[in-house]
């Protein structure tokens, strides 16, 4: 080729894509955004940090007074615990997925700028929403141990259910944070439709407390994050609950959830790599 | 080796002068091969689910814009490669593909090396963030690590004078003090190619200055820059190649005398507006830009007649250029500016050489020019008038040669005029 050095070599500049432009320069750039993004969220404010733990705990607070005052689930055990492990748990996801509908949108100067892959910016909404959950669930595991729910050896798996979790929310957030540019009504549908889920989910109630409502408890099933929430009260605060298969009365009425799941997922994946070569044109 | 329109280089590196060494052989580190991109501007924007909802089968109207047809070019290693061409005609766009912003509808664009991208005045600032923030945001984005880019912070505040803003938010910077951070990054992050879009729109005459500075360095160390640009004399005294990119197509590729040629035919209709500062009468339309006389060779001599490349302050400028006339030249006449890099004109003067010059005989221009300028890189011009007589008014700009005056006296303004005021103390002012 020539008498310079091999690294000279011409490659590709193929444009703007969701991934690819390195590696370790994707990482690094994913670092930067989500830590600058996570102090950014608590400064200015007085309380600073104390804010992301008050939230959750307030949210907590009013909805255990709600449900153990007013109305009653005699049969949960451990039911605050359960409660507030759960709001913790979809608050990352709703805290993630909404902060991820603007995203594209707000690190407009630097995708109308430079080169990168695209999917750095909704990833790093996710971690830092990750970052927060990391810190609230240290509060949980607090509660869990003050309330006097016995370790066992499946919180071992907790793990699995965060993974879970952050597939699920890092697919969501792919969607909306690639639509967006688009269509900008995604952020009212999406506020709405995550308020919606929080009650779809089996947060304030277990799946099998529902044995009375059929219908409800099917529609239900179909929710993807059910058999997360299932797996973590089972895993962390009560063993002797049933599994989201048994609760869903077999493996086979699982299936429809976790087919939703991959569904999401392939959507997400496909709507990115469609979305991401355009995106900074359409800003 | 002495080339036409070459400045000699004899002395003083360190100042840096323009050395127009030929690096048309080294290897292509950028590739364009028959790019094509349009855009779709819909006529009337649909943002809203609902809009779509309401006329789902009303096909959006689509005005459709074509960039960019079919350019191709090569770039090779250590060229500086200038880009021009009217508003609307491409180059930016072009810039973004080369930059991996925009994908192009066709064809193949590739690179070899680190790039480093300025475009629309920055280089991807989050507004929200202070200058250290940016500093490792804009480091990380072009290619570096967090601690490279960590480690570059001091350099850039040095460069961009903006150590006391270090920790103000970027979206509280004033236009020039972005533009000032930005190109310090830019030029921090040392990359391979540098990617160059219209620097010295924004900011003061100093700043200005150092720019220029930095890409006669950069230049000299054999870095790779595509600038886009509207300066002719940036693209005559900086770059080894130009382009001129018209309606979204490449209408010529080659010497920078020529582009600027080709540039101001397609942009010019009226070529006062470079000459208007001399106070000449305005020549009559229509206005040719054509090839009236070719230069032989250009530069500034010493007393001896030797060849200088760089002129103390205060010593004098001897001028010595030799031109061969392209057509018959019917009194023709000849306006030299000379410009500092900011690109003002800071003097001109016009003569006329009665009769007629015909074609291939050569015409000197020689003598000695008052030097009272500052310390800075600067550069002489040559407008040529081929016929003062008829209505024919071909002009020709050329660019004659490039100098350094250097000088370690304390600059202020753009020249340095003889004064014999000094301050005495006067005796009835004293308090009695």
């Amino acid at each position: 080729m020539s008498v310079h050095a091999p690294e000279l070599a011409l490659r590709d500049v193929p444009g703007p894509s969701a991934l690819g432009g390195g590696w370790r320069r994707s990482l690094e750039l994913l670092w930067v955004i989500a830590v600058y993004d996570f102090k950014k969220a608590f400064f200015g404010t007085i309380l600073g940090y104390v804010w992301s733990l008050a939230r959750p705990l307030l949210l907590f607070a009013v909805l255990v007074t709600v449900f153990t005052k007013i109305f009653r689930f005699p049969t949960v055990p451990h039911y605050p615990v359960m409660l507030l492990m759960n709001i913790v748990l979809y608050g990352f996801f709703q805290e993630a997925t909404i902060l991820a509908v603007g995203s594209v949108v707000g690190q407009e100067a630097i995708v109308r700028k430079t080169q990168f892959p695209r999917l750095v910016i909704p990833l790093a909404v996710v971690l830092t929403s990750l970052f927060n959950l990391l810190l609230n669930l240290v509060v949980v595991l607090i509660f869990i141990l003050g309330f006097g729910v016995t370790p066992t050896w499946t919180w071992l798996l907790f793990p699995v259910v965060l993974a879970l979790l952050i597939i699920i929310t890092t697919a969501v957030s792919m969607i909306v944070s690639s639509l967006y540019p688009r269509f900008r009504d995604v952020a009212i549908i999406w506020t709405v439709f995550s308020t919606a889920l929080f009650y779809a989910t089996p947060i304030l109630y277990p799946v099998n407390s529902l044995s009375g409502h059929p219908t409800l408890r099917h529609v239900i099933l179909l929710n993807p994050l059910a058999p997360i929430f299932e797996l973590a009260r089972k895993w962390i605060i009560q063993p002797s609950a049933p599994g989201p298969a048994q609760a869903a009365g077999g493996y086979l009425q699982l299936l429809p959830s976790m087919a939703i799941f991959v569904g999401i997922c392939l959507l997400a994946i496909w709507v990115f790599n469609r979305e991401a070569p355009r995106i900074a044109e359409q800003l | 080796m002495r080339d036409a329109i070459t400045l000699e280089d004899d002395a003083a590196p360190a100042q840096s002068p323009p050395v127009r060494k030929d690096p048309g052989t080294g290897p292509v580190v950028i590739e364009a091969s028959g790019v094509h991109k349009t855009f779709f501007i819909p006529e009337q924007k649909i943002d809203t689910l609902k809009e779509r909802a309401a006329h789902p089968f009303t096909r959006t109207a689509y005005r459709e814009l074509r960039a960019l047809r079919d350019v191709s070019f090569d770039v090779r290693q250590g060229e500086f490669f200038g880009i021009v061409g009217r508003n609307g005609s491409g180059k930016s766009t072009l810039l973004k593909i080369l930059a991996s912003i925009y994908r192009p509808d066709a064809g193949r664009v590739r690179m070899a090396g680190r790039v480093a991208p300025f475009i629309e005045l920055g280089v991807g600032f989050n507004p929200e963030m202070t200058a250290r923030e940016n500093c490792t945001l804009s480091g990380v984005l072009m290619g570096l690590t967090r601690r490279e880019a960590a480690k570059r912070l001091d350099s850039v505040l040095d460069f961009g004078e903006l150590r006391e803003f270090v920790d103000l938010k970027v979206k509280n910077y004033s236009s020039g003090m972005m533009v000032r951070l930005a190109f310090a990054i830019m030029i921090q992050a040392n990359a391979d190619i540098m990617l160059i879009d219209e620097v010295l729109a924004v900011g003061d005459a100093a700043f200005a200055q150092k720019c220029m500075d930095v890409f006669y360095e950069r230049r000299a160390a054999g870095k790779t820059i595509v600038l886009v640009t509207h300066d002719m004399s940036m693209v005559q005294s900086l770059c080894h190649r130009a382009m001129v990119i018209h309606d979204g197509g490449v209408q010529y590729v080659g010497e920078p005398e020529q582009t600027a040629m080709r540039y101001y035919r397609v942009n010019f209709a009226d070529p006062d507006a470079e000459l208007g500062e001399v106070g000449k009468s305005p020549p009559e339309k229509p206005v040719t830009l054509d090839l009236n006389a070719r230069l032989v060779h250009a530069r500034l001599v010493d007393e001896r007649g030797e060849p200088l490349a760089n002129l103390e302050q205060g010593a004098p400028m001897i001028l010595d250029a030799v031109m061969e006339s392209a057509r018959e030249l019917v009194d023709p006449i000849f306006v030299v500016h000379v410009r500092n890099a900011d690109g003002l004109v800071l003097f001109g003067f016009t003569r006329t050489l009665p009769g007629v010059v015909s074609e291939g005989q050569r015409v000197r221009l020689s003598g000695r020019i008052e030097n009272r300028l500052v310390p800075g890189t600067y550069t002489l011009d040559c407008w040529i008038r081929r016929d003062r007589q008829t209505g024919d008014m071909a002009l020709q700009a050329m660019r004659l040669t490039q100098f350094v005056v250097f000088g370690t006296a304390p600059r202020h303004g753009v020249v340095s005029l003889e004064t014999d005021i000094e301050p005495v103390v006067e005796d009835a002012l004293r308090p009695q």
